[in-house]
């Protein structure tokens, strides 16, 4: 379970230019579900995810992850959090050009260090789970936009996390491919994984497979919830 | 243990990895890295090389040198002189030389004419340095005539070449009988250019030069460790011109991966964004990128070194030569036993590598240093 409380995360704070991305948000999040954030642009979607994420730190405010306090962790543990609880798949899928799909998958295990032959033997069975199998060798430059998203996802699973964090991952699809998406995440999450999205795309957040829409209106939630 | 071995195996594969992806980035640091340390190498083994060929050559002149002054310059002096030399406690073998300096207006440069004191050369003969040998075309066999002093032609046969161990010194040699120097010079009979005189014991050479000059006012002793040090002053003042002009080229260096590193592409600030936030430690990053510029440094190093060692080894160091050496009337071809200093490598390492990447690793410091939440945007 996840909790927040009275979060806020200030950019360029005591400046001119200070932004407001979070302010006093507080918020519980059950396990073992899909849960999507939706709000306009600019709403504070992804920096929430961040902060849940651990890739961020709040300016204030308090954030809980299965009782322990996250938001206090010195920085190498906050990154062990996040390397041991967290599979990130971003709008952009920020795949690395010039490595192929396999050595893509196997970037977020370096740091644990597993014997690589375990290492490619995990990676070449989700690659077979998401029909990528025949695409190991390939660039990832050269990846369909389908391809690449579910290269992102093998990649995010990759450490076997507890928790996904999947930011506007649909922006850059089309229609059957952003269904195909949603359909795998739904498969994930009945294998027991907590899914977080963020979203101001309709044919996310009005999939049946969603258990809770958090609505954001500049940076706090959004009057009704739905 | 052996998590943390294989996670350095990982990080340094993820490097080389890195380094192949970007080939364009890295063969231009890597040429100008490479010539750098060439540069800064071949100045090093070249002017190290002259110190030893002097320390050859010097090894075994005698200790302590006489000149006779008459208003503060050297003049012929007399065979008598040796006699009162022979009283001093602690001189050993003290002999007269015969030497003097020659232009040969054919090729424009100056011979050194001087009478071995063994073996002794038959009259008639000669033998000359291998720069003579080269710009008067001549092979052993082959005669050389010079016109004497008083203006008569006197011609040697070509008896040996000589090739010392210091052979920048011996190109412009000629070892002749002391008759035919005589007779070349009209140097006076019972006269000598400059004594010379073995001092075993070093401790006494100094209180033996005071006693010389007691005896004969009219004297200058010269010291074999005196020449030593005016020689070496002589190398580092020119070695420390070259070396300002390669700091200024270091300096231009370390700008360079200054800029490269820290004008990071966005592209590499966003992969150092993208690793952390997929999860490695800033510690990772750091190291990762440490491999990186330890790979392309080391290989930079090595190339350098090596041609730096061709060069000076064999090639005769084209490129310094005459700076360094300079003085050199017929230009010698310097050709100085090759040798490997670890002190050296160790100091030409320490101000390439440990520049390169201190200019490198800050700004990688400082990116990911950074929260990775930029990955999302
Ligand atoms: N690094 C940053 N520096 C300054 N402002 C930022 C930064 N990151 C986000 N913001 C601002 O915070 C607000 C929330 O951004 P974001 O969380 O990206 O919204 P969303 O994902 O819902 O579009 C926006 O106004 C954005 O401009
Ligand atoms: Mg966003």
């Amino acid at each position: 379970m996840i909790r927040l409380e009275n979060v806020c995360k200030l950019y360029n704070q005591g400046q001119h230019n200070e932004v407001r991305a979070i302010w006093e948000l507080s918020l519980q999040l059950a396990p073992n579900q899909i849960t999507v954030f939706r709000g306009p642009s600019g709403s504070g979607k992804s920096t929430l995810l961040a902060l849940i994420g651990c890739l961020t730190r709040p300016t204030r405010g308090r954030i809980w992850l299965e009782g322990e306090l996250l938001s206090n962790l010195p920085e190498r543990f906050m990154t062990q959090v996040r390397r041991e609880t967290f599979g990130f798949i971003f709008q952009r899928f920020n795949l690395i050009r010039g490595m192929t799909v396999l050595e893509n998958l196997l970037v977020p295990a370096y740091p644990l260090a597993p014997p690589y032959s375990r290492l490619r033997a995990r990676a070449m069975e989700l690659l077979h789970q998401f029909r990528l199998a025949d695409r190991a060798h390939n660039k990832a430059e050269w990846l369909s936009g389908g391809e690449a998203q579910r290269t992102a996802i093998c990649r995010a699973l990759i450490n076997d996390p507890k928790i996904l964090i999947a930011d506007e991952p649909t922006a850059n699809l089309d229609r059957q491919l952003s269904r195909e998406f949603m359909g795998y995440l739904e498969g994930l999450q009945a294998e027991g994984k907590t899914v977080l999205i963020s979203s101001h795309d309709p044919l996310v957040f009005e999939r049946p497979g969603i258990a809770r829409i958090v609505a954001l209106c500049d940076g706090r939630l959004c009057l009704k919830e739905e | 243990m052996r998590v943390f071995l294989r996670r350095q195996r990982y990080l340094l594969e993820y490097s080389l990895a890195s380094l192949a992806r970007h080939p364009g980035k890295y063969v231009l640091l890597l040429l100008v890295y490479s010539l750098l340390v060439f540069l800064l190498a071949s100045v090093l083994l070249f002017s190290q090389a002259l110190h030893r060929e002097t320390e050859v050559l010097l090894a075994d002149a005698p200790e302590i040198l006489v000149q006779r002054l008459l208003a503060g310059r050297p003049v012929p002096v007399p065979a008598a002189y040796l006699e009162r030399l022979q009283g001093i406690r602690g001189i050993r073998e003290p002999s007269g030389r015969l030497w003097g300096l020659f232009y040969d207006p054919i090729v424009r440069a100056n011979y050194t004419m001087l009478v071995p004191q063994t073996p002794e050369i038959p009259a008639g003969e000669i033998q000359i340095g291998r720069g003579i040998a080269r710009s008067r075309g001549l092979e052993v066999g082959d005669y050389l005539s010079l016109r004497n002093a008083s203006g008569a032609t006197q011609a040697w046969r070509v008896a040996a070449l000589l090739d010392g161990e210091a052979e920048l010194v011996n190109q412009d040699l000629i070892l002749m009988n002391t008759a035919d120097f005589r007779q070349f010079f009209g140097y006076p009979e019972g006269r000598f250019t400059d004594l010379v005189l073995r001092v075993p014991n070093e401790r006494e050479q100094a209180t033996i030069a005071e006693k010389i000059v007691r005896i004969l006012p009219d004297t200058r002793p010269i010291l074999r460790s005196e020449l030593l040090r005016t020689y070496s002053a002589l190398f580092s003042w020119r070695q420390g011109l070259i070396f300002l002009i390669l700091l200024g080229v270091l300096l231009a260096f370390v700008i360079l991966a200054w800029d490269r590193a820290s004008g990071l592409s966005s592209e590499e600030r966003r992969e150092i964004g993208l690793l952390k936030a997929l999860g490695w430690e800033t510690s990772d990053l750091l190291r990762m990128k440490f491999w990186e510029g330890a790979v392309l440094s080391l290989s930079a190093f090595l190339l350098g070194d090596l041609l730096a060692y061709a060069h000076v080894f064999f090639f005769g160091a084209g490129l310094f030569a005459p700076v360094l050496q300079g003085w050199a009337v017929l230009y010698p071809q310097f050709h100085p036993k090759p040798f490997i200093d670890g002190f050296q490598i160790a100091t030409l390492f320490f101000f390439t590598v440990f520049p390169y990447t201190v200019a490198t690793i800050v700004p990688i410091w400082r990116a990911a240093i950074a929260d990775p939440d930029e990955i999302m945007r």
